[in-house]
């Protein structure tokens, strides 16, 4: 599973993930006109941990996850997944490939109901065809309804299941961000990449997604999280990448990268 | 009275079927579609061109298959730009459809139209009078239609619609294939429109291009801002209120005395403007909400389709 581009990484940073990566970034490289947002970018993400992408803004730690989702193309660089490389894949072939994402900023389907938003996201629905839709009545009903019993689960273990009829544009900020993980668990993702899932969350819910972050993990789900809060990583993540000027500064655990000088120095200038 | 009566039937019969195709593309699949007219052009001419050797359901069945082919094309070369520049598009398309039809006299016989297209049941209208026949036949047309669209947007289908119609980004992050599923959205409402071009061919039992302006698609768009974007029951009642809006204004001659018939035929369109404004002042969801599915019917009814 290692690659050339996983063994530079490496030399750029701290410790060694023993673990195979599931996510492979490799030497990416995105400009936005003079601006370059990542600049041969080489980052994992291990199979089966949680991994951490911290950074000081600007660090290119959001259009890494878009390049992640095939949101963005990059300029250079490509992106694999167990292996297989997925870089030019369209936007909607990722969910197949067993990869889930959430956005930094909520971005909620309004007009649909919160259950709504959960039962669009199950793969593979039949009623989605044309023919089917009218046809296989009986065939998408009783995968709905499959498909409604586990929303309903999920919306009952976040604790939204009283609202599951209202529009979802009528929930809390961080109600949204729960049911943005909730749906993309729907998708039965064996990788899911938060974009910052503490910001605007109050503290308990923050300890609730905690909590759910780490028993999908013991379930066997693969996390990669872009985040500002260190407690949320300090927490939560096995290994932690740090991000700065659109490059992997270090990589390690949460301790070492928290002790290591680059690091303090990419946060609070080079005067720290 | 009555054969009037039953040409404001037919007439709100098109109508509500041309603005329930809008209804899919634009208010549950959010394409904005300027061009309506010229597909029910397409529809209209197609029909009238083969029904005399083909016969008057194949030539339906193709008016709705080439304004779908249209459609599909169409989409696939503009669906990817953004909202405003698929309404410059469709308007375009409107236009040239338009012009085609006026300047291709070896086809289309120009200006002059089409005359003495056969109805189909003609023999029958002979034998009852009047349009009855007709009549049932139209409601047939707009119940299939109907019920159609109702089953696809209850279904999985439309509900990626209005995902994608919400957020694009997100649906296709959810794994929906938000193109392939906007073409067909937008096909599909171009076979409808094609299907009301070819029952104005029959009623009318004459077209020419002057009954293919802009004003068709503006009458659509109003019947669904006034039914209420996603709604099928909505949009029957938006384009029945619109017409009879349109239709009724013309007996308040009879009963306001003060301003005269021309003056008031000249207020008619204005009225109706003013109404549209105040209905979106005052319930700017329309008359009728979108149909949203509620958790506890997909949980209940395991086998059972409600």
């Amino acid at each position: 599973m290692r690659t050339v581009c996983a063994l530079d990484g490496l030399r750029r940073g701290g410790a060694v993930d023993k673990r195979p990566a599931f996510l492979e970034v490799c030497t990416v490289t995105k400009r936005y006109g003079g601006l370059v947002a990542l600049d041969a970018c080489t980052l994992s993400i291990a199979t089966g941990g949680i991994t951490g992408l911290i950074g000081p803004n600007g660090a290119g730690k959001t259009t890494l996850l878009n390049v992640m989702t095939g949101l963005v193309r990059p300029d250079s660089g490509t992106v694999h997944l167990s292996g297989a490389d997925i870089t030019s894949l369209p936007v909607h072939r990722f969910a197949e490939m067993g990869m889930a994402r959430t956005f930094q900023i909520v971005r909620e389907l309004g007009s649909l109901t919160v259950f709504e938003n959960l039962l669009l996201a199950p793969r593979h629905q039949s009623g989605e065809g044309v023919g089917a839709a009218l046809f296989g009545r009986r065939k998408w009903w009783a995968e709905e309804h499959a498909n409604a019993v586990r929303a309903r689960a999920l919306l009952e273990r976040i604790g939204l299941w009283h609202l599951a009829d209202q529009p979802s544009s009528g929930l809390s900020g961080g109600q949204k961000k729960l049911l943005d993980i909730a749906r993309a668990l729907l998708l039965e993702p064996q990788l899911i990449l938060l974009d910052e899932p503490g910001a605007g969350v109050s503290p308990p819910l923050k300890l609730e997604m905690i909590r759910l972050v780490r028993e999908l993990r013991a379930e066997g789900v693969t996390f990669g999280i872009v985040e500002h809060d260190m407690h949320l990583i300090g927490e939560l993540c096995d290994h932690v990448h740090v991000m700065a000027e659109g490059r992997l500064l270090v990589s390690g655990s949460f301790e070492q990268i928290s002790r290591d000088p680059r690091v303090v120095e990419a946060y609070l200038g080079a005067a720290a | 009275m009555i054969p009037y009566l039953i040409t404001i039937a037919i007439l709100v019969i098109i109508a509500a079927l041309i603005g329930l195709a809008l209804n899919l593309q634009w208010g549950l699949a959010g394409l904005v579609n300027f061009g309506v007219v010229g597909f029910v052009a397409i529809g209209a001419y197609t029909t009238a061109l083969t029904a005399p050797s083909i016969g008057w359901l194949p030539a339906m069945i193709l008016a709705a298959l080439i304004a779908a082919a249209l459609s599909a094309g169409l989409a696939l070369l503009s669906i990817r730009l953004e909202e405003n520049y698929l309404a410059i598009i469709t308007i375009g398309f409107g236009e040239a459809v338009r012009l085609v039809i006026l300047n291709e006299g070896w086809l289309t016989n120009g200006a002059l139209g089409i005359a003495n297209i056969q109805r189909p049941f003609a023999s029958l209208t002979e034998q009852f009078g009047g349009d009855i026949v007709f009549v049932i036949f139209a409601i047939g047309v707009l119940a299939v239609v109907f019920v159609a669209l109702e089953g696809w947007t209850r279904a999985p289908f439309g509900r990626a619609l209005r995902a994608i119609r919400d957020d694009a980004t997100i649906s296709a992050a959810l794994g929906k294939p938000v193109f392939a599923l906007r073409v067909r959205a937008f096909a599909i409402g171009g076979a409808v429109m094609g299907l009301a071009g070819a029952l104005q061919a029959f009623y009318l039992t004459y077209i020419d291009p002057s009954q293919f302006s802009a004003i068709v698609t503006s009458y659509a768009f109003m019947a669904v801002i006034a039914g209420g974007r996603g709604s099928n029951v909505g949009l029957l009642v938006g384009a029945g209120s619109i017409m009879a809006l349109l239709e009724g204004t013309r007996f308040l001659k009879d009963f306001i005395s003060v301003i005269d018939g021309v003056q008031l035929s000249a207020l008619r369109l204005g009225l109706i403007g003013v109404g549209i404004i105040l209905q979106l002042i005052l319930r700017p969801q329309g008359l009728v909400p979108e149909a949203r599915r509620k958790a506890a019917d997909v949980l209940a009814k395991p086998r059972e389709a409600a």
